[in-house]
C-alpha cells in the first residue's frame, strides 16, 4: 500500500486533545483532505468524461463536499452508509480507495467493483459502504436493514443514508422513515437538498416546500445544518448520532447545498440562471470557507493546507494515470459474480 | 416417519434454522401479529397463514420483526440486513404484492453481487402463489416465470411438504437472494417429513414417476394433478416420466433433456400465464437442444392469457385440470 492510500483510508484517530472547533489537529487535516480529495476527484472526472475516457452516465457531487465529509467524519468502517446515484463524494468520505474508484469509473477490470458497477454503483462492503444506487430513493429501506443488523448486534454501530431533495418525494423514503421509527433503529437520515432533482427545481418539486416538516411528521428529530459549512454539518451529525447510537431511534440532519455541475455530465443546464453556480462558487464554496476559517483561527496553517492540496493533486493524478493504463475486463468476466453458485 | 403438512414443514424449517444460526431473522407484516393490538397476545397470528407461528416467543422481537404494511421497506430492509451480514427471511404475504416492491428485487437484491464485486446478499423472500381459493386477480397469481427471468435471484417452488422443508433450509443457507414460492393450495397437504435437518440442492429436479412414452414436466401444485393423470394412464399402458423441477431458476435442464431424448414427447403443465412463460421456456429449451429427438410437437397446459378470475366456475376453467393434462398427453402420443 502506498503512502497516499494509507493516508486516505486510515481509520479516524481517537479523540485526543481537542482544540479548534472541537476537533483535533488530525481531524481538521483529515476533514480538509477528504473534501479536497472529493473536489479534485470530481473536477478531474469532469475533464476525463469530456475527453470521452469514461463510459456511461456520471453524476458529480462537486459543491456538496461539506455534507459527505461532515457526516462521515463521525463514522468508522463498522458503521454503514448508503448513497445515491451522485455517490463519489460519499464513497470517498467513507474511506473507499480513490484509485480503485477512478479505475471503476473508467470501467477497468481491477476497479473497486471489477468494472461491473461503474460510477452509479460503487460499493465497498468492507468499508461499510453499501453502494451508490442508480434508483432514486431505493437506498433508504436498504439502510433500514443495515440498521436492523446494527441493532441486533448491539455494538453501537449505526447506518446512515444519504438522500436528495428529489428522493424525498419517493414512497420508499417515506416507508423507510416510518419503519425506522416503528423499529427504533440506529439510523441517521442525511437529507441533502442541492436545489434540483435532475432538471427540476426543488421549489417546484417539493409540494410542501419544507422537507424538515415532512421528516418531523414521521416523529424523527431533525437537526438543520449549513450544507456549505463542514463544521455546521459535523455538529448536526454529532447531535443526531448521540441520539441514534445510544438507543434513541432514528434521527435526521437536513442540509441545503448546491451542485456545481449538471444532473449528469453533458447536461447543458438550460434550467439554471447563467450566474447561479459562479455566484455560489465565489461566495459560499465549502473549501474556501474551511480554509478561511482555519487561517483565521489558526486551526491549520496555510502551509499545511497547501501541503494537503499538493498531496491530493498527486493522488488524483496517479489515480487517473493508473485508471487509463488499467486492464480492461475480459469477455469471461461477464459471467462472474452473477451467483455465488448456480 | 412422521407425516406433516407443508405448513408444519415450513414452520419447522424456520424454527430449526433460527435456533442453529443466530444471524437468521424473520420480518414482514404480521409475522407474529398482535403488535399494538388490545388483546396483549403478541404471537396472535404467527403469519396470516400461520407459517411463522411460535417464532416470536422463542426468538424474541429483535429477530422476529413485525413490520408496517410496507413492501418496499420490507424487501429493502432484508436487502440491507443481508448486505450487513444477517440472513433475513422476509415475508410478502401474496406474491402479487411484489409490484409494490419490485425495484428492491429486480434492481437491488438481484444485482448486488454483480455490481458490488461479489458482495453477498443472502436473503430469502417467502411469498404465496397460485389460484384455487377464489382470491381473485390480485391475490392468486403465479409469479415464478416473471421472477425466473431475472438473473441474480433463485426461484424455488416446492410441490410437497418434504421438499418445502429441505428447500427452505437450503434457501436460508444459500448465499444468493432466493425467492421461495409457496402455493396456498398445498399448505394442508401432508407427507412424510423427517424431524431433523436436511437440505435439497437447487437445480436438481426429481423424477416423480418413470416411463418411456412421454415426458411430463409439472410445477408446484400441478405436480399433484399431473401425478394423478400419469398414474391413471399407466394403468392402461401409457407410461410417463413425470419431472418436478423444484426450482425454476436454476432449472435442471439435463433431467428434462435426458428424458425427452428417451421419450421423444414433451408435455409441460404450469400455472404461469402462457406468454413468455415457464412452459414456453421449457418448450424452447427442448426445441433448441433436443429437436432431433422430438417425435411430436411440444404440448403445453397453462391457464389462458388472462388475469385470474374470481368466480369459482371461472377459476376452475382458468386452472389446468386433469382432463386437459390427459388430453395433452394423448395428443403427443397420437403423433
Amino acid at each position: 500500500m502506498t503512502a497516499e492510500q494509507d493516508v486516505i483510508t486510515a481509520p479516524k484517530p481517537a479523540s485526543a486533545a481537542r482544540h479548534h472547533d472541537g476537533l483535533t489537529h488530525e481531524q481538521l487535516l483529515s476533514a480538509y483532505r477528504q473534501m479536497k480529495t472529493i473536489r479534485e476527484f470530481e473536477e478531474r472526472v469532469h475533464v476525463e468524461n469530456a475527453s470521452g475516457a469514461i463510459p456511461g452516465f456520471t453524476h458529480l457531487y462537486c459543491g456538496q463536499e461539506a455534507v459527505a465529509v461532515g457526516a462521515c467524519e463521525h463514522l468508522t468502517d463498522a458503521d454503514y452508509i448508503i448513497s445515491t446515484h451522485r455517490g463519489h463524494g460519499h464513497c470517498i468520505a467513507k474511506g473507499c480507495d480513490v484509485v480503485g474508484m477512478m479505475k471503476e469509473i473508467h470501467g477497468r477490470r481491477d476497479g473497486l467493483n471489477g468494472g461491473k458497477g461503474g460510477s452509479m454503483h460503487i460499493a465497498d462492503i468492507g468499508k461499510g459502504m453499501l453502494g451508490a444506487n442508480g434508483v432514486v430513493g431505493a437506498g433508504q429501506p436498504i439502510a433500514v436493514g443495515a440498521a436492523i443488523a446494527c441493532k441486533l448486534r448491539g455494538e453501537g454501530r449505526i447506518a446512515a443514508s444519504f438522500t436528495g431533495d428529489g428522493a424525498s418525494n419517493q414512497g420508499t423514503v417515506f416507508e423507510a422513515m416510518n419503519m425506522a421509527v416503528v423499529l427504533q433503529l440506529p439510523k441517521v437520515f442525511v437529507f441533502e437538498n442541492n436545489g434540483y432533482s435532475e432538471h427540476t427545481g426543488a421549489s417546484y418539486g417539493i409540494g410542501c416546500e419544507d422537507i424538515v416538516k415532512r421528516i418531523e411528521g414521521f416523529g424523527i428529530p431533525v437537526w438543520q445544518a449549513d450544507g456549505f459549512d463542514f463544521f455546521s454539518v459535523y455538529e448536526a451529525m454529532g447531535k443526531a448520532l448521540e441520539v441514534s447510537r445510544n438507543g434513541g431511534g432514528p434521527t435526521a440532519i437536513y442540509c441545503e447545498t448546491i451542485r456545481y455541475f449538471g444532473h449528469f455530465e453533458g447536461d447543458p443546464q438550460n434550467y439554471r440562471a447563467k450566474d447561479e453556480v459562479q455566484r455560489y462558487r465565489a461566495e459560499k464554496d465549502c473549501l474556501l470557507k474551511f480554509r478561511a476559517r482555519m487561517e483565521a483561527n489558526g486551526g491549520l496553517s496555510t502551509d499545511e493546507l497547501d501541503a494537503v492540496d499538493r498531496e491530493v493533486g498527486a493522488l488524483i493524478e496517479r489515480a487517473v494515470q493508473e485508471a487509463r493504463n488499467a486492464p480492461r475486463p475480459r469477455a469471461e468476466d461477464l459471467l462472474t459474480n452473477v451467483y455465488d453458485n448456480y | 416417519m412422521p407425516k406433516k403438512s407443508m405448513r408444519e414443514a415450513i414452520n419447522e424449517a424456520l424454527h430449526l434454522e433460527m435456533a442453529r444460526d443466530p444471524s437468521v431473522i424473520v420480518l414482514g407484516e404480521d409475522v407474529s401479529g398482535g403488535a399494538g393490538g388490545t388483546s396483549g397476545q403478541r404471537d396472535a397470528a404467527g403469519g396470516v397463514f400461520g407459517l411463522t407461528k411460535g417464532l416470536l416467543p422463542k426468538f424474541g422481537e429483535h429477530r422476529v420483526i413485525d413490520t408496517p404494511i410496507s413492501e418496499s421497506a420490507i424487501i429493502g430492509a432484508a436487502n440491507g440486513a443481508a448486505l450487513a451480514g444477517l440472513r433475513p427471511v422476509a415475508e410478502i404475504m401474496f406474491s402479487d404484492f411484489i409490484g409494490v416492491c419490485f425495484d428492491q428485487i429486480l434492481n437491488q437484491a438481484a444485482k448486488f453481487r454483480y455490481m458490488f464485486n461479489g458482495a453477498k446478499a443472502p436473503l430469502v423472500v417467502r411469498m404465496t402463489v397460485g389460484a384455487g381459493r377464489s382470491a381473485a386477480a390480485q391475490h392468486s397469481q403465479s409469479m415464478h416465470a416473471l421472477l425466473s427471468a431475472i438473473p441474480g435471484i433463485k426461484v424455488v417452488m416446492p410441490s410437497n411438504a418434504y421438499d418445502a422443508k429441505g428447500l427452505l433450509l437450503q434457501a436460508i443457507r444459500d448465499d444468493d437472494p432466493v425467492i421461495f414460492l409457496e402455493h396456498k393450495m398445498l399448505y394442508n397437504d401432508t407427507c412424510e417429513v423427517p424431524d431433523g435437518d436436511y437440505t435439497i440442492p437447487f437445480g436438481e429436479g426429481v423424477l416423480v414417476r418413470e416411463g418411456e412414452h412421454v415426458t411430463v414436466v409439472a410445477t408446484g401444485q400441478l405436480v399433484k394433478l399431473a401425478t394423478g393423470v400419469v398414474d391413471r394412464l399407466a394403468a392402461e399402458g401409457v407410461r410417463c416420466d413425470l419431472i418436478d423441477p423444484r426450482t425454476t431458476s436454476p432449472l435442471d435442464e439435463e433431467l428434462i433433456l435426458e428424458s425427452v431424448r428417451e421419450t421423444g414427447r414433451l408435455v409441460v403443465v404450469d400455472e404461469a400465464p402462457p406468454r413468455c412463460g415457464f412452459a414456453a421456456d421449457v418448450a424452447a429449451l427442448v426445441a433448441r437442444e433436443a429437436f432431433a429427438s422430438l417425435r411430436a410437437p411440444v404440448a403445453t397446459v397453462t391457464p389462458p392469457h388472462t388475469p385470474v378470475p374470481f368466480a369459482p366456475e371461472l377459476e376452475r376453467e382458468y386452472l389446468p385440470d386433469a382432463a386437459r393434462v390427459e388430453r395433452a398427453i394423448r395428443s403427443v402420443l397420437a403423433h
